[in-house]
């Protein structure tokens, strides 16, 4: 009965967190893309227009949730979950706090870089399901993304590991110094790219992307599901940026409780910000381009990371 | 780059469709279509074996409804066809009636329709570029191109008071002379816009993935884009030197000191970029007619109402952002026009869709579809 509790509690949390972050991420983004644009962005709705993304979440909940005919309702019904479970799961291996996550793994790092993939099966659920070519064409294009980045994705993250001589984000996050941002420049360089086209973010949007495929795999989504596929993509960023934050860039550099906590945020925030800073500048991959990105490009350089990490192990640290 | 399509023997199912193609029925409501274009797609994997664009989703019949009209009255119809740059479409338009009443211009609104339509140049080709950054996925190319179009539109409002159908240029002039301090306000953004445009040049066509996405996408050759009638920035990205502006000169055009930029591969790089130096060159354009421009009529006096031109036809051309915009009216002597037809450079160029899309994928597509920058106000007519 515990566990049960305690899986439900830890849902929840992960579940308003990301809810959360899709709130203030839409906001955050809407308002640097705006500055890019010489625009200003949302500003009626609350101070500097921040409940506008309430009041956009309000209207999606109250719409009608729509079925298409062509689609298989059960599967397309279950699609945004099966995108967002994962990601929310993930969160939960993150250390937030000094010396503490809220599921503390001793493969955590594995399980941080494994469980989102499952995502996959979602988008291409979702695209396959809609019985609507556009959506098939997104879902066969966000299968193929997603699985090629999660090899350089892995390798970099694997680097640390490496060196840390643990799985466990919360040690990992301990044995971080200031000669790891040099050494690991690359892998974080890397990390980044691999984990905005998990997300299937700008330059690497093509499974929905807008100007060939109008949405992709969710374009037959209304309502709450299709709020669902948007707050995924908000809950990846948000885990990439405090996965990124923790173990690239020293996390909560020791300090204690909440102030560590927020330490942690703004680095976060910061890799967030340069996440929407890069979708707003580049134009789009397409398909074969990205795949060479991922193949012959990315995974080699990771794989050099790797060695190079490896051998500062065993050379210097012991 | 383009793929050989191998051509296997199609794979028919028990029910007899052909199922080792995918049919994609791109549009006609597509945020990449510019508008209302159909094109049937036949899909090997995502690469394109047969494009077939379908058009007339916006045809009003406006060559047809001219004939219903005074020669005056034609003038807000030609508005409607090239909506992205309205004076082109009313500078041909009158040229066409203007030769065929026998009309003198005078010197001062020659100038003003130069300034208005090389304005209408940047505005439309800020569209072109602009979009060829959405098709892409670079949103912010799209609104800092907008950024300049939006100053020359604001200049036009002023102009005119429209900012969309201007109805400006009329048969022997224009319809009404520059409004005080219009000139300084013109040369301040001309002065401004160059600056921007190597700024948006540097943003977009200087970014690598923009490069390897447009790069060696859509090759039309020399010869082709002869053959296949192209025109304007379509046949100027191939190398075809080919300009009315300096082939036919009109107007006060050889008075004036330009280049015609063209590019040398003929890809969709070329094509669009070809687009954002002309604009550049439009800039000095504007600054020299702006510094010749006299004092004097804007409308030629003593015209009638009513024209009632000769029985007879006339032909004339012009220049406009998307290529050689040509107006053909046949008149038997009464005040409306007997026919009218008009040669439009988008439907001329977006026949190369079909030839140029073979090979490529669904996302070159649309990148090439835009480089052919079409307005279907234009091409459906």
């Amino acid at each position: 009965m515990t566990w049960l509790l305690s899986g439900a509690l830890f849902g929840l949390a992960a579940g308003t967190a990301i809810a959360l972050a899709a709130l203030f991420g839409v906001w955050w983004e809407r308002k640097v893309a705006g500055r890019m644009q010489m625009r200003f962005g949302p500003q009626q709705a609350g101070p500097a227009g921040i409940l506008q993304t309430l009041a956009d979440t309000v209207k999606l909940v109250l719409k009608e949730d729509v079925t298409p005919n062509a689609a298989d309702p059960r599967i397309f019904r279950m699609a945004p979950l099966l995108v967002f479970t994962p990601i929310a799961l993930s969160l939960l291996l993150i250390p937030v706090v000094t010396g503490w996550a809220p599921l503390d793994s001793s493969v955590g790092i594995l399980l941080f870089l494994a469980v989102p993939s499952a995502s996959v099966i979602g988008v291409l659920l979702g695209g396959w399901s809609s019985g609507n070519t556009f959506g098939t064409l997104g879902g066969l294009r966000g299968a193929a993304q997603m699985i090629s980045y999660e090899i350089p994705r892995t390798l970099s993250v694997m680097a640390l590991v490496v060196v840390a001589g643990s799985m466990r984000p919360a040690v990992v996050m301990g044995a971080w110094r200031w000669w790891w941002l040099p050494l690991f420049a690359v892998a974080f360089v890397i990390f980044l790219i691999a984990s905005i086209a998990e997300m299937n973010r700008g330059p690497f949007d093509l499974p929905d992307a807008e100007s060939e495929l109008v949405a992709g795999y969710f374009a037959d989504y209304t309502g709450i599901r299709w709020a669902i596929f948007m707050m995924s993509e908000y809950g990846g960023m948000l885990a990439t940026g405090l996965f990124g934050a923790a173990v690239f860039l020293g996390g909560t550099n020791g300090l204690p409780g909440v102030l560590g906590a927020l330490v942690l945020l703004v680095k976060a925030i910061g890799i967030v910000t340069a996440v929407v800073w890069i979708k707003w500048t580049f134009p789009r991959f397409r398909q074969d381009q990205l795949m060479k990105l991922a193949w012959k490009v990315l995974t080699p350089i990771a794989l050099v990371q790797l060695l190079v990490a490896g051998a500062v192990a065993v050379l210097w640290l012991r | 780059m383009a793929v050989e399509v191998e051509s296997t023997r199609p794979v028919i199912a028990e029910d007899g469709r052909r199922v080792d193609e995918l049919v994609v029925n791109i549009g006609p409501s597509h945020p990449s279509t510019h508008g209302v274009c159909r094109i049937i797609t036949h899909l090997d994997g995502e690469v394109i074996v047969k494009a077939e664009p379908v058009i007339g989703y916006l045809h009003r019949g406006i060559e047809k409804m001219a004939e219903n009209r005074t020669y005056l009255q034609v003038v807000p119809l030609t508005d409607r066809l090239d909506y992205v740059g309205s004076m082109y479409a009313n500078w041909a338009y009158c040229r066409a009636v203007e030769r065929l009443a026998e009309i003198r211009v005078p010197e001062r609104a020659e100038y003003i329709r130069v300034i208005v339509c090389e304005l209408q140049r940047i505005a439309s080709h800020m569209m072109g570029v602009g979009s060829s950054g959405a098709d892409t996925g670079a949103a912010t190319a799209f609104i800092w191109a907008f950024e300049v179009r939006e100053r020359i539109v604001d200049l036009f409002d002023e102009l005119c008071g429209s900012r969309l159908t201007y109805n400006y240029v009329r048969p022997g002039g224009v319809s009404m002379d520059l409004p005080d301090g219009w000139i300084e306000k013109c040369r301040e953004v001309v002065k401004w816009a160059p600056e921007r445009l190597l700024e948006l040049d540097a943003l977009f066509f200087g970014n690598f993935i923009a490069g390897e996405r447009m790069k060696g996408i859509g090759v039309l050759s020399e010869a082709d884009a002869i053959a296949w009638g192209a025109s304007g920035p379509t046949a100027r990205g191939s190398g075809v030197l080919f300009d009315i502006r300096k082939n036919d000169p009109y107007s006060v055009y050889p008075r004036l000191d330009f280049r015609i930029p063209v590019g040398e591969n003929g890809d969709c790089f070329d094509r669009s970029r070809v687009k954002l130096l002309e604009a550049i060159e439009s800039c000095h354009i504007i600054e020299q007619a702006l510094d010749q421009i006299e004092p004097g009529p804007v409308m030629t006096a003593g015209l009638p109402r009513l024209l009632r031109p000769r029985a007879g036809d006339a032909y004339d051309h012009i220049e406009s952002a998307r290529g050689s915009l040509g107006v053909y009216l046949v008149s038997d002597g009464s005040p409306r026009p007997y026919r009218m037809k008009v040669r439009s450079p988008a439907f001329c160029n977006l026949q190369l869709l079909g030839k140029l899309a073979p090979g490529h994928t669904v996302s070159d597509l649309v990148v090439i579809l835009g480089s052919l920058d079409p307005v279907f106000g234009e091409v459906d007519r």
